[in-house]
């Protein structure tokens, strides 16, 4: 493999870990906020799940993002990676918690626009308005299902330590499936735009099993984002568990089961076919924003508790982040592909 | 390895709630030989008996002692209840507290040994057992805190019930105690009796309404 090569899917990498530093913080935030869980157990799970997630279940939400545009050249896909990592790694430092899912998509927006390439209205209305739908069904679920565990607990009147040790080990499974669809419905936003013109081959094991170029690349990115988990995600998660609702460990619970649930509705082709098959329209297998899934999710708690505890500026300084980053990691695609093709001379499209 | 850590935390977590439970059942059965001690005391004939309720509040109150420590050390050990751990082991210093109070009553009634007079010992064995009530109230609202958090607010209820009938109780015996012909110093050390009774439900009462702010800090 050529060293120019790797050196593109090194945005990607970077994009990974973005990913990991952000959104995986998403998925044990309230769990280590609230001191249920220790960073380590966390960040190990975490890895291990995102990465068996993006080879495992990765491919649903990679099509629909490869049909927003099919970026045909690798210094292209490399563009919309840094820009998609630029723009969340700064939103990051503002302290918003925004996610590759936007920026990847609004990086894709730039480089049809640099390349005169069509955007698939169609496909775009569709990731938009999912990620209107993501933070309300979270947030839906999260009521539901706390309402029904609150009363769960008050009828079984467990010891207080008793419940602790459960809502412990719920933190922990509710985290393992959180991560794995995390996994299936983000790595389409790390390695999305590679898969088309992947750098790898098949590799057939011993006869019996192919390690297809695809899950080659997603093992790949998978491992970033194990890397941004280990590196830069502590601090994220502190914020996502503390900041914009004081939680007690069922609620935290609660939050990253009504996470994991939406994020694996909206990658899981078995369920898309599923209802297919009995007439039904079928979900759209769309990479969603788990930190829209979070924030529905917290504040679907809020309210059930009244609204009074939701600290709704920051709220509302989270909603303005959405809408302004795929605008911003749009621009900064727009300014990396001019530098690529203009200064480096290098084909961003063919 | 998360398997074996999850094992761990709920024998740990069995331990704890045994330990805590354990340490209810002291402060109960610390009230019942109080209640027991007042009248032995009075009953003068009955010395040595008092004094072997006396070593076993002693026992007890080192017993309870030592949970607390086991408690406080495995609760920070092992982080549990990261979010009410605090409250738990203050509930727990205070209540350990009332024990002391208990065996404070039992070694001062063995060293100063106040005379009564007889006209006050029904009067003074009331306000013991409504004292002990009260108490054991409490024990209620303690284990409602951990097990069944809605039913918090009626046990404590009870605690404030009884609180204020040993308020009632202990103003009636010290106005009786002044308003008898007994010498002034005599007065004031049975004051100092009654007066140190009646506290317990103080102590009984604020940790009551302690536990009712914890029970909301607790909700779900």
């Amino acid at each position: 493999m050529e060293i120019t090569i790797l050196i593109f899917l090194f945005g990607g990498l970077f994009l990974g870990w973005s990913l990991g530093a952000n959104d995986a913080a998403n998925v044990f935030g309230t769990a280590v906020g609230t001191r249920m869980v220790s960073f380590t157990s966390a960040a190990i799970i975490c890895s291990v799940f995102v990465i068996l997630g993006a080879i495992i279940s990765g491919a649903g939400t990679t099509e629909t993002l490869g049909k927003l545009g099919a970026i045909n050249a690798l210094p292209g896909a490399f563009a919309a990676c840094v820009a998609a990592g630029i723009s969340v790694y700064l939103m990051t430092k503002v302290g918003l918690p925004v996610s590759t899912t936007q920026a990847i998509v609004g990086a894709i927006v730039g480089w049809n626009l640099y390349t005169g390439s069509s955007t698939n209205l169609q496909v775009l209305f569709t990731i938009l308005g999912t990620w209107i739908l993501c933070p309300i069904i979270a947030g839906i679920i999260a009521m539901g299902l706390f309402t029904f565990t609150k009363r769960v607990i008050l009828n079984r009147k467990l010891h207080i330590l008793r419940l602790d040790a459960y809502t412990r080990t719920a933190l922990l499974l509710a985290g393992a499936f959180g991560a794995y669809s995390l996994g299936a419905n983000n790595i389409a936003n790390v390695m999305g735009v590679f898969v088309p013109i992947s750098p790898f081959t098949d590799v057939t094991i011993g006869n019996l099993f192919i390690f297809t170029s695809k899950e080659q690349l997603f093992l790949l990115g998978g491992l970033a984002i194990a890397v941004g988990v280990f590196t830069y995600s502590k601090r994220v998660m502190f914020t996502v568990g503390n900041d914009l609702l004081k939680m007690t460990p069922v609620a935290a619970f609660i939050v990253v089961i009504s996470h994991s649930i939406v994020l694996f509705l909206f990658a899981s082709q078995g369920i898309s076919a599923f209802l297919q098959s009995i007439n039904l329209p079928p979900i759209p297998l769309v990479p969603v924003s788990s930190s829209q899934a979070v924030v529905g999710g917290v504040i679907g708690i809020g309210l059930l508790k009244g609204g009074k505890e939701v600290q709704w500026s920051i709220a509302g300084r989270i909603s303005l982040g959405w809408m302004t980053l795929p605008i911003i990691a749009a621009l900064i695609s727009l300014i990396v592909l001019f530098i690529l093709e203009n200064i480096f001379n290098l084909t961003v499209s063919f | 390895m998360f398997g074996l850590k999850s094992a761990s935390l709920f024998g740990e977590t069995k331990k704890l709630e045994r330990e805590i439970d354990e340490f209810i059942d002291i402060v109960s059965e610390v009230g019942l030989v109080f209640k027991s001690i007042v009248p032995t005391y009075l009953n003068h004939s009955a010395n040595g008996k008092f004094e072997e309720m006396v070593e076993k509040v002693k026992e007890m109150e080192s017993k309870a002692d030592k949970i607390t420590k086991d408690v406080e050390h495995t609760l920070y050990e092992e982080t549990l209840i990261p979010d009410a751990r605090s409250d738990v082991l203050r509930l727990l210093e205070h209540i350990d507290e009332l024990i002391g109070m208990y065996q404070g009553n039992c070694y001062h009634f063995s060293i100063q040994k106040p005379n009564f007079p007889k006209e006050f010992h029904e009067d003074l064995i009331e306000l013991t057992e409504t004292v002990v009530n009260c108490v054991e109230s409490l024990c209620l609202t303690v284990r409602s805190f951990f097990r069944d958090i809605k039913s918090v607010r009626d046990n404590a209820h009870k605690v404030t019930f009884y609180e204020k009938e040993s308020d009632i109780k202990f103003s009636a015996l010290a106005r009786r105690i002044f308003d008898s012909e007994l010498a002034l110093d005599q007065k004031m050390h049975l004051r100092y009796f009654v007066e140190k009774i009646d506290r317990i439900c103080d102590q009984a009462e604020d940790i009551a309404d302690e536990i009712q702010i914890y029970a909301i800090k607790r909700s779900v």
